[in-house]
């Protein structure tokens, strides 16, 4: 009650003098305004750089299966096929910080044939309509092969700018068929331009189908190539070449009888992947859903204490990292000019209330002669100053959000709120009118009444 | 009864090398609803005397009872509220705060005092006060707005407000033109004698020191004469 009073007397001492109060506060306010509009369009512009280097690929893992080795001599990675489809569903559904996984299969480079013309692209990819989702991918055109088609193993495969440009010279792909090893896919989308990656290789330059479609009909198997490596590598499935359907592999070895199996057990093959891609669900996030990912993979895969693993998780640790230090590096650089905005903007509300002490010497004195204490005069000045800190930081915050909106609606710049920098505002304004105002305001209070009251 | 007692007050004032008495052995005692003049020449000590009597000075030495309360030596925040509950000041210059109303001027003491007084009993009592001194239709007027003579009627209201018992008047009329001088004069006896306040007005105009029953000079850092005046009427 008695602060309410005090309050109140703080205010009809600053109306008493608007025009001075006013341009006291403005210092603050253009320090507060610049920081919440800096804050927000900082925070716009990081997020769709964020956004830019996500589609780049900084959340995205990779999971390769690891080294055979035989002899003492390693064959290095991916000699041995150890990952299934079944781990990137188990990934999928029991890691938290994955977004979207998708198996892939790579066939070796072949020609894509379409009419008279063919074309060798860069990768072959067998894999999941997920793909498009753990690499940001949107389609330019027609639509993304759906799951019953990698179920079925649909003759059905998506293209990149590149094959188009290559293969159809300003025709519509969609619908059309392409022969990919003597095996017709029609073209049921084509993904958007990607350009280049980080190391300089064309994106677009891709024919992505449903894995089992390469798996089983294009290549027969994708590691036929490793596959003197280990014995774990030995298929199970079919090197059949053009085979149509899948599973119903006749065996190109002889039936193996009762006393052979008991003897030499072959070991239980699952239908192996090359590859298995991960979006994690940010880019701070991949360090999470490593760890996830490998305890996970550690348990399907019965790995014990110790036991090397059967698989390498990669990450795009130079572009996440690139990422964060940009992102640090613009907070830093914000909070400096805050910092040095809201100083300046102290100093103006000092030296006021230093000119204000001094021009009301003898009301200081007056009321000292009516019984106010030096602790009274005090709090009345530091209020003083504090309400004029937090007015202009209320206004600041007005200012900030607006011009933050104008940028968006004028400029179209991208930018987002942030509560965080209203209340850190806030809470520094009051500081810096506590911080500022507490020096007149002692000076204030230290005056002799009887040197006051007779001040000209 | 005494309401002030003061006993071998003296007041020295240290300027670097320079030792400056200015208050060199005074006592005297003022009773409850005495109207004292005090006068001198400038430079007697009449001021320090005044600053004193209004604990906003300490003495060097000697003793100073108010209302049977010895304050010379109480700490500052102690005679702030004595200064607030017992003391009423009236200055020369009126010492008015600038562009705000009669009313919120005169509310003004009760801010500092110890017990909360809700702003609508303080409005009350700044009414009452302020038509009090004859200036009831002038609440909202601001000092800019108001003559001499009630700009001190204002200021008097205000060191009234808490109901002091003891009013300690600076050369009140001393910006004052002489019919105004006569209307306060009146005001400040009407206040004596009708409410029983103790009144020390310091004045140098004669006609002044003439109204109050009892006239204290002071020459030289002492109390040359202290003489009931015959009462002139005014």
């Amino acid at each position: 009650m008695k602060a309410l009073r005090i309050l109140l007397a703080a205010l009809t001492a600053l109306r008493r003098n608007v025009m001075r109060s006013g341009l006291t506060t403005l210092g603050i306010v253009i320090g507060v305004g610049a920081v919440i509009a800096m804050m927000e369009i900082g925070n716009g512009s990081s997020a769709s750089i964020q956004k830019t280097i996500s589609s780049m690929g900084a959340n995205t893992l990779m999971i390769f299966p690891g080294a055979a080795a035989s002899g003492g001599v390693s064959f290095g990675a991916g000699s041995t096929m150890t990952l299934t489809p079944d781990d990137s569903e188990a990934i999928l559904n029991e890691c938290p910080s994955v977004l979207a996984t998708a198996p892939v299969v790579r066939s070796r480079s072949a020609p894509v044939i379409f009419g008279n013309k063919n074309w060798v692209p860069h990768e072959i990819t067998g894999t999941t309509p997920d793909f498009l989702k753990v690499r940001d991918w949107p389609l330019s055109e027609g639509a993304p092969f759906e799951d019953r088609d990698v179920r079925n193993a649909a003759r059905v495969c998506l293209i990149g700018q590149s094959l188009v440009r290559e293969l159809f010279q300003g025709q519509s792909p969609v619908g059309q068929e392409v022969r990919l090893q003597n095996v017709a896919l029609r073209v049921v989308g084509v993904l958007e331009k990607k350009g280049a990656s980080m190391m300089g290789r064309d994106q677009d330059d891709i024919l992505i189908a449903p894995w089992t479609t390469i798996k089983f009909r294009v290549s027969g198997t994708s590691t036929a190539n490793l596959a003197t490596a280990a014995p774990a590598a030995g298929t199970s499935t079919t090197t059949a070449r053009g085979q149509l359907y899948p599973g119903s592999a006749q065996g190109i070895y002889p039936a193996r009888s009762a006393i052979q199996t008991k003897n030499s057990p072959m070991p239980l093959r699952m239908i192996t992947v090359d590859q298995i891609s991960v979006a994690a669900t940010s880019a701070e996030e991949t360090k999470n859903a490593t760890t996830e990912i490998t305890s996970l993979l550690h348990e399907r895969h019965h790995l014990g204490e110790g036991e090397t693993d059967d698989f390498n998780i990669r990450d795009m640790a130079e572009i996440a990292q690139a990422l964060s230090s940009t992102t640090v590096m613009m907070t830093n650089l914000l909070l400096v000019v805050a910092m040095i905005s809201l100083i300046v903007g102290g100093v103006g509300i000092m030296n006021i209330m230093l000119v204000s002490v001094t021009e009301r010497t003898r009301e200081i004195g007056l009321r000292m002669a009516v019984g106010a204490r030096g602790t009274d005069i005090l709090r009345q000045f530091l209020t003083e100053s504090v309400v004029l800190c937090l007015a202009g930081g209320a206004m600041g915050i007005l200012l900030g959000r607006g011009t933050s909106y104008l940028v968006t609606s004028i400029l179209h710049w991208p930018t987002l709120p942030s509560l965080g920098a209203i209340i850190a505002s806030v809470v520094v304004s009051a500081s810096v009118g506590i911080i500022f105002g507490y020096y007149p305001a002692w000076k204030a209070s230290r005056l002799d009444p009887i040197e006051a009251l007779r001040y000209e | 009864m005494n309401l002030i007692e003061l006993r071998d007050i003296r007041k020295t004032f240290y300027l670097g090398e320079v030792v400056l008495p200015v208050l060199k052995g005074i006592t005297l005692n003022i009773a409850k609803g005495e109207m004292v003049a005090l006068t001198g020449a400038s430079g007697s000590g009449k001021s320090t005397l005044m600053n004193t009597l209004g604990c906003l000075d300490r003495p060097t030495s000697g003793d100073y009872s108010l209302d049977g309360q010895e304050v010379s030596r109480l700490p500052n925040d102690v005679r702030a509220l004595m200064r607030n509950r017992k003391l009423g000041f009236v200055f020369q210059n009126f010492n008015l705060l600038a562009r705000t109303t009669a009313q919120a001027q005169v509310m003004m003491p009760l801010l500092y005092g110890r017990k909360y007084i809700s702003l609508k009993d303080a409005k009350q009592r700044a009414e009452t006060m302020l038509a009090r001194v004859g200036l009831a239709d002038r609440m909202d007027h601001q000092p800019s707005q108001l003559s001499g003579g009630q700009q001190q009627r204002v200021a008097l209201a205000r060191a009234l407000i808490n109901r002091p018992s003891l009013l300690l008047a600076d050369e009140p009329t001393g910006n004052l033109d002489s019919q105004t001088t006569r209307e306060v004069l009146a005001l400040f006896k009407q206040l004596n004698e009708q409410d029983g306040i103790t009144i020390l007005i310091v004045t140098h105009d004669p006609k002044v020191a003439a109204s109050c029953r009892r006239m204290i000079r002071m020459a030289d850092g002492l109390v040359e004469a202290d003489e009931i005046t015959a009462e002139v009427s005014s």
